[in-house]
């Protein structure tokens, strides 16, 4: 415990003021990031009504910039704000926990990688109020769009909006990047006796995979941010082509970041979701190795595929042909992962609990969403359907039918070890049901809306869309709705809720041997690690008696 | 293991009972020291700036028609091979330095550590003169504004070095403050200041030499 030292951690978190504190504890922590991320997905889902709201006619009812506007913090809030930071925050809690660590490696890295958060997020929303409008480009903000002078009054001025947008995503990168420092050097040099990488949770095996994606794609991105930051500020050419720039650099430069930050944000999901289904199916996690390997084989291959968003982009046939094969390549991880699911729960004694149904309707959601993502890497499909609403479908079924309902998943099932307190069952199933009816209706249509042509990111449409924008929009008010019970129970069950045992679930990671909330240095004394993490039905630690007295 | 059927308060009293005295009950584990892993893998990430960076000026200058583009003079090569040539050769003294610091000879630390910071200032010098001197500026297309902020940015990483040799240097005139045992910070500024060295190395290559 060498970067820990004394009087770090002065007393446990008996009050609500610790969450507002520059806390070192990793706990803390993961809780700080869950809860802000929260806040920022609530505000990304209202942007989501508006844009439901100006669909609902074919005509545009908003300025069609405030529109692009809209969409675009959409976009960012969700991406930056809420699925990648949420997941490190569930890593904050419960690595240190599963690894059996004390802490974090560097726990006041780990503060500053949290604190960054609110400051770069309110940066970003408060562009709404400068006079050039909130960045409105995209989140892919490609130029030469973003680089472009917008009027203001009767003058061309520079973006302010896109200036503060590239701010806010290079310093919230920069956040993750600290963070994915702290889970690779904890995950690598911290783990307890006995735990070997392969008796690691998988959970920790998604976190560690995401983090070495995170350090080696963010700075790309961070790079071709602030070379078109020069380009807006400072008049320079990179991504110029009337000063012989060249502006599919910046597209190349912001894939490789992007689309390996796909895989950010559904690794960790799809380990919350092989933590939860051994659980709750009272079986071994089916093929833990090839789970593991397959992780890095998805890390490893996301760095290969990142051109197929750019088909479109003048990018030459050979180029096109590479780009799609690698991109089916990733199906084989993918499936192997999917299988072992299926063959997880496959004849398992089944507890259908808000955190089981939303895992298992994970897996269904993210297999529409990676067969679309099949169809999409096929260069002749997706040039059929590119910038339609067929791709808004499909990232929306990995992102929100995957990782959002692995994030919710996640809540149901470590919520008693945070809290101390036990989520309501009904009102569970309520949010479940109507979350998961709210998805499908919103966004299965869209599938055919793109097939037939209907652009993404424009404020008005053809007539003939309207019925199925209209079903679309219902769907996505559910979905807003549905938010509700969710935060009703979470806020109630947090103050009132029944008392948590230490291992409600009877499940076999180390979280669940100390109680619920764990005291302030997860151990009493370290466990020692004889089993894997899924072996039920067999003694998995020697553990020295946890204290309980 | 499944051992938590006790009432829950008196597991929430343990709980606030061990946080009073859990900082000295686990004070005797000793894990590895992991800083310098961590600081690596910061580097890796400071790396990747870089390889994006120079993989975007290959790319334009692939897409251009001329580099140097017509009328803009070839860059002048003897006075910037010099500076580099001392900039390298700090990374062999800072070595000296690490080695003096090995062995407990805070002097001779001192000394060499302090003429590593003097070279580093030489090579801001040269680099802040050759600015100075160049007939363009960062708006002078492709060429003018990938040399201009692939230099900025590494002599922007130079400076940072150099104000981290120099909190080491003050730190270092306290007695015990830095022993051949633990001297993280000083390891970590020379680790700092070869990757400093080699991102310099490369784009000395590309901008001067290819």
């Amino acid at each position: 415990m060498v970067q820990i030292a004394q009087g770090d951690h002065p007393e446990a978190p008996t009050g609500w003021r610790e969450y507002f504190s520059f806390s070192v504890d990793h706990k803390v922590i993961g809780i700080q990031y869950l809860v802000t991320t929260f806040i920022f997905y609530l505000l990304g889902g209202l942007l989501a009504m508006v844009i439901r709201y100006e669909l609902l006619t074919p005509d545009a009812t908003l300025d069609p910039n405030l529109y692009n506007s809209v969409f675009t913090i959409h976009a960012t809030v969700m991406i930056f704000l809420w699925l990648v930071p949420a997941l490190a925050g569930f890593g904050n809690y419960v690595v240190p926990l599963m690894i059996g660590t004390r802490d974090m490696a560097f726990p006041r890295l780990n503060a500053l990688s949290f604190w960054m958060i609110p400051p770069g997020g309110i940066l970003l929303m408060s562009s709404f109020l400068v006079k050039t409008g909130a960045a409105g480009a995209g989140w892919w903000s490609y130029p030469p769009l973003s680089a472009q002078l917008v009027a203001e009054g009767d003058k061309m001025v520079t973006n302010t909006g896109e200036v503060i947008w590239l701010a806010s995503v290079i310093f919230l990168g920069t956040s993750s990047i600290l963070a994915a420092i702290n889970f690779i050097v904890t995950i690598l040099g911290m783990r307890t006796k006995g735990m070997t990488l392969f008796r690691m949770p998988l959970f920790c095996w998604t976190t560690l995979t995401t983090a070495c994606i995170t350090l080696i794609a963010t700075p790309v991105l961070a790079g071709a941010l602030i070379l078109l930051m020069f380009d807006i500020t400072q008049g320079t050419v990179f991504f110029n082509p009337t000063g012989g720039g060249d502006p599919v650099v910046y597209q190349h430069m912001f894939w490789f970041y992007s689309h390996p930050a796909v895989y950010i944000m559904i690794l960790p999901a799809m380990g919350i979701i092989s933590e939860v289904l051994p659980v709750f199916s009272r079986k071994p996690l089916f093929g833990y190795k090839a789970l593991a390997i397959s992780t890095i084989g998805i890390g490893v291959l996301g760095f290969t595929v990142w051109a197929h968003h750019m088909f479109t982009s003048g990018t030459p046939d050979w180029l096109r042909m590479f780009f799609m094969i690698t991109s089916m390549i990733i199906a084989v991880p993918t499936g192997i992962k999917v299988f072992s699911w299926i063959a997880t729960v496959w004849g398992g004694k089944l507890e259908l609990n808000s955190a089981m149904l939303f895992a298992m309707s994970f897996v269904s959601m993210f297999v529409v969403g990676g067969l679309s993502g099949i169809m999409l890497a096929s260069v002749p499909v997706d040039i059929h359907v590119s910038n339609t609403y067929f791709v808004v479908a499909h990232l929306h079924y990995v992102l929100f039918g995957g990782s959002v309902f692995a994030i919710y998943a996640g809540i149901y099932y470590w919520f008693p070890k945070m809290t101390g307190r036990m989520l309501n069952e009904f009102w569970g199933k309520v949010h479940f049901y109507t979350t998961f009816v709210g998805f499908n209706l919103c966004f299965l249509p869209m599938h055919w809306l793109g097939t037939h042509g209907m652009p993404r990111r424009v404020a008005a449409y053809a007539v003939d869309f309207q019925t199925l924008n209209v079903i679309v929009s219902i769907g996505g008010f559910l979905l807003g709705i549905s938010t509700l019970p969710f935060l009703f129970n979470v806020i109630y069950c947090w103050i009132k809720g029944e008392r948590a045992t230490a291992n409600p679930w009877r499940a076999l990671t180390l979280e669940w041997t100390v109680s619920s909330p764990p005291p302030v240095e997860n151990f009493e004394v370290l466990p020692e690690i004889t089993e894997g993490p899924y072996e039920y039905g067999k003694p998995l630690l020697s553990v020295p008696q946890q204290q309980q007295s | 293991m499944q051992s938590s059927t006790s009432s829950n308060d008196s597991v929430l009293d343990a709980n606030i009972a061990q946080a009073a005295s859990a900082s000295s009950v686990h004070a005797h584990e000793h894990g590895p020291d992991l800083r310098m892993f961590g600081f690596s893998l910061f580097l890796v990430s400071e790396g990747m700036l870089f390889v994006g960076l120079f993989v975007a000026y290959f790319a334009f200058r692939a897409s251009a028609p001329a580099w140097p583009p017509a009328g803009t003079p070839e860059l002048e090569k003897f006075m910037p091979s010099v500076f580099t040539a001392i900039l390298v050769a700090s990374s062999g003294v800072i070595y000296l330095a690490d080695r003096a610091l090995l062995k407990g000879d805070m002097g001779k630390f001192r000394l060499f550590w302090g003429l590593t910071t003097l070279m580093g200032l030489i090579f801001l010098g040269g680099q802040a003169y050759e600015w100075a001197n160049l007939t363009f500026t960062l708006k002078s297309g492709l060429y003018g504004g990938t040399f201009y902020v692939l230099t900025g940015f590494h002599g922007m990483h130079v400076i940072i070095g150099i104000i981290l040799q120099i909190i080491m240097l003050i730190r270092s005139f306290k007695a015990g403050r830095y022993t051949p045992e633990s001297h993280y910070g000083p390891a970590a500024t020379s680790v700092y200041w070869h990757f400093v060295d080699v991102v310099w190395v490369a784009l000395f290559g590309m901008l001067y030499i290819l």
